[in-house]
């Protein structure tokens, strides 16, 4: 087995667990940690496709990696403070409920 | 499937056997598909790399980035600014009592003394370099980003000292007038002349390092402050 | 030629937008600056109108590339119209301008208006970007620019219901946007270009076409909101400012509606079968019959409107039995692709025409609860008037957008020798009256335990009603000119792709 093929198995295996954790664990935050669990699958899928041009490497995937890690921080950063706003209207007895 | 905010329970025993089996076949099944299919087709690296010498830097991933792509990066830098947009606290004073010094440890002032200053010349530098080398805005943004994080953690810093408004939208205004600029003297939107490329690239980096640094900062923020909670809050917003 | 060249118009279509993003987030403590929006949103109507003017009177009658940078595909990024995304724009332009005159009156609260304004004109800009895109990874990120401000602005007016609703439609973007990236990176690893037009040319029948694809589609269809993937569209349409709604309907499910078009009729044609095709279609049938019935039981104004969409999104599904898989590589066009780009358009006015009279029968009464209803059109009759005609597009009475879409579908369903699809569209004509007249009945009625002057009603701005009557009387108008909208449909039509050795079997 090549390598970039070990990787892209790996990405492609981090993507299936990452849609568990997003579809299943019912706790908001799992399930925003879990997209970003997906988000590197995919990622890693990228990087080894770069890497099978051996020798040379190929740097598009390497660009889309960095944008699509930018675009994910602020997916996240979104969720998160929607998270946030949604606790600050909680009522005392939901405190604790996203916990 | 996706539960409410306040939903504790997590689902019957059943489903998530029957999720976990759906998920896993269906990962499989793109495994094999990845495995069969042999080896990648020829990328693009050849003609990237014919291309590098006209794109005014020498790293293909900064060329690609933000000379042969700089499409996506232009909107890449508009996706970061529907969250700064989407998140800046609207007309809130900053809240006063946390500029009254909280007592802050000497030892963490004084490194922070020393760090901040290194960080931001990190920064600097790697913005700098990724003309040459792996390096660019983002990374020289995340790196300033967590020089403010530092000085806000000491205390008295936080980004509504600034003017967060030019800050967070400067990055998306150069790098659009460069753009049509440039479209006005090649023909094409986001053409740069050849001679002036390196510099050019270095405008658009040096202006979007400044609006991903606020950004970022603008998010720690507004994540760090917060939201009163537990049963210390005496300032609570009504629910609605 | 004229001395105008239509592709250098294209790259405009993104960045007057994306200036006049930026414009209204600096300039927000400047008070006359929302009007400027309306000004801007002109703007961006005339451009689109020259660009559809341009490519209408273009002689060669094929669509048009734009190479960002200088570069060309594969290694730069290309810009790339034809008729039906020329279309898309101008309806998007259109409606983009009328909802950006009524969001003037309708955002009054200042803090409000200074973040619905950037994140609007970066919808627009999203939108544009799709409809213009020809390189598929380039398409992921106005997906999240699309994705990321439809939420912002459905958050925009707090509250619980609103926030777990923008959460919830965050969540599932994220993911159709992941599942299609995975989707983007195989096809890459497998063709080595991310061009669409290439894309065409180079994908075959094989495994990872067909995982690629599986993707793409999954996560288009969450973001379009297909039957089983619909679940998070009926809160966030009913939950947003009403201008929000009316764009989220009318555009934003369009948008991925128009790139799973793309990606199923022209670049990964050759990957899909007949089967698939048919899947597609009675998935959209069967969203048609259970979103119509949910619209029926659903008891808030708003709710009702937002499942209308997910029934009316099924009829645009038929496109791909009806189309079949292309014989030759022959780009978008034909008779179905007429039909169900005509209903794009009819349903995008009727639709926005719905949600603003929804919204302003909320703003009077002050809650849009169905059962408590009673009478309204006596305090707000240019609305509900409104509501009455988009409805009748919607049901697809003459004279109406939503008759002539209606009818093309049909007869684009005998042609392709397919008419069990007829039922579908009858069916749910005939649902979508169920709910518009229930709605209508209660209106026109007093109740009679409820005094209507009981309660102090909030006087509309005039602009309110009126945005929505004029978009209703567009949907009438529509079904007076059907021809010129589809002539300008069979630009592009001729091969985008010449190579013949696409359709490996």
């Amino acid at each position: 087995m090549t390598q970039d093929l070990f990787y892209s198995i790996c990405g492609i295996a981090l993507f299936g667990i990452g849609l568990y954790g997003l579809l299943i664990p019912p706790h908001i935050l799992q399930k925003i940690l879990a997209v970003n669990v997906m988000g590197t699958g995919v990622f890693m899928v990228l990087i080894a496709t770069a890497q099978s041009r051996a020798p040379a490497i190929d740097p598009v995937p390497h660009a889309m990696v960095l944008t699509g890690i930018v675009v994910a921080v602020a997916g996240t950063a979104l969720a998160l403070s929607l998270v946030c706003r949604i606790y600050a209207l909680s009522d005392d007895t939901e405190q604790d409920a996203g916990r | 499937m996706f539960r409410e905010l306040n939903s504790n329970a997590a689902p019957p025993a059943g489903l998530r056997i029957v999720c976990a089996l759906a998920i896993v076949g269906l990962t499989l099944a793109l495994i094999a598909a990845v495995v069969v299919s042999g080896p990648a087709a020829p990328g693009l690296q050849a003609a990237v790399a014919a291309a590098l010498p006209h794109s005014g830097v020498e790293n293909p991933v900064t060329a690609v980035l933000l000379n042969f792509r700089s499409y996506d990066t232009l909107l890449e830098i508009a996706v970061l600014f529907v969250v700064a947009v989407a998140t800046l606290p609207l007309r809130r004073a900053v809240a006063p009592q946390r500029t009254e010094a909280v007592a802050v440890e000497p030892v963490l002032a004084a490194l922070v003394k020393l760090l901040v200053p290194l960080v931001v010349l990190t920064g600097g530098y790697l913005l700098w370099v990724g003309a040459y080398a792996p390096g660019g805005a983002f990374q020289a943004g995340a790196l300033l980003a967590g020089a403010g994080v530092l000085l806000s953690l000491a205390g008295g810093f936080s980004l509504a000292a600034l003017p967060a408004r030019p800050l967070l939208v400067v990055g998306l205004v150069v790098f659009t007038a460069v753009a049509a600029a440039v479209g006005a003297i090649t023909g094409a939107f986001l053409q740069y002349p050849v001679a002036a490329a390196g510099v050019l690239i270095l405008v658009i980096e040096a202006a979007a390092t400044v609006s991903i640094a606020a950004t970022l900062l603008l998010l720690y923020g507004n994540l760090a402050e917060p939201v009163p909670s537990g049963p210390l809050a005496g300032t609570k917003e009504p629910a609605s | 030629m004229s001395g105008l060249s239509l592709p250098a118009l294209l790259p405009w279509l993104v960045g007057l937008p994306l200036l006049a993003a930026a414009a209204s987030f600096a300039g927000q403590r400047w008070v006359a600056g929302r009007w400027l929006n309306a000004v801007g949103a002109a703007a961006q109507l005339a451009l689109a109108v020259l660009v559809l003017w341009l490519l209408a009177a273009g002689d060669s009658g094929l669509g048009q590339r734009y190479t960002l940078g200088g570069w060309g595909a594969p290694l730069g990024i290309d810009l790339y119209i034809d008729g039906f995304a020329g279309l898309m724009i101008a309806i998007t332009a259109a409606l983009g301008f009328v909802l950006s005159l009524y969001s003037c009156s309708y955002f009054t609260e200042p803090d409000q208006a200074a973040r619905f304004w950037p994140l609007w004109w970066l919808l627009m800009v999203a939108l544009n970007a799709v409809f213009l895109a020809a390189d598929a990874f380039n398409i992921y990120v106005t997906l999240e620019i699309l994705g990321l401000a439809a939420v912002a602005l459905v958050a925009l007016q707090g509250g619980r219901p609103a926030l777990q609703a923008a959460l919830r439609y965050l969540l599932v973007g994220l993911l159709g946007s992941l599942c299609y990236l995975l989707g983007v990176a195989l096809l890459y690893r497998a063709y080595g270009t991310l061009d669409l037009a290439q894309l065409g040319q180079l994908v075959h029948a094989a495994p990872l076409s067909w995982a690629a694809l599986g993707l793409i589609t999954v996560g288009l269809l969450l973001k379009t909101a297909l039957l089983p993937l619909h679940f998070w569209l009926p809160p966030a349409h009913a939950n947003a400012p009403a201008p929000v709604s009316a764009a989220l309907s009318a555009l934003v499910v369009k948008a991925s509606f128009y790139l799973l078009a793309r990606f199923w009729l022209e670049t990964l044609s050759a990957a899909t079968t007949a089967q698939g095709l048919q899947v597609l279609g009675v998935l959209g049938a069967a969203a048609v019959l259970v979103g119509s019935i949910q619209a029926i039981r659903a008891q808030r104004l708003k709710l009702i409107v937002a499942y209308s969409t997910v029934a009316q999104l099924g009829y645009l599904f038929l496109l791909f039995p009806l189309f079949g898989r292309p014989s030759d590589t022959a780009g978008l066009g034909g008779a179905v692709v007429d039909a169900v780009a005509y209903f794009i358009i009819a349903h995008a006015c009727a639709k926005a025409a719905m949600f603003l009279a929804a919204g302003n029968i909320q703003r009077a009464a002050g809650h849009d609860d169905i059962s408590r209803l009673h009478g309204i059109a006596r305090r707000q009759p240019l609305s509900l008037f409104a509501f009455a005609i988009a409805g009748a597009s919607l049901i697809g009475l003459p004279p109406s957008g939503g008759f002539v879409a209606k009818w093309l579908l049909l007869n684009a369903a005998i042609d392709a020798g397919q008419w069990w699809w007829l039922i579908t569209v009858i069916a749910g004509g005939l649902l979508a009256a169920v709910y518009v007249f229930r709605v209508l009945n209660l209106a026109f009625t007093d109740s009679a335990e409820q005094p209507p002057a009981a309660e102090a009603q909030p006087v509309l701005p005039r602009l309110l009603p009126l945005g929505a009557f004029a978009l209703a009387i567009i949907t009438v108008l529509l079904g007076f000119n059907a021809l010129w909208v589809l002539e300008v449909l069979d630009i592009g039509v001729p091969p985008l792709q010449l190579a013949a050795d696409g359709e490996a079997l």
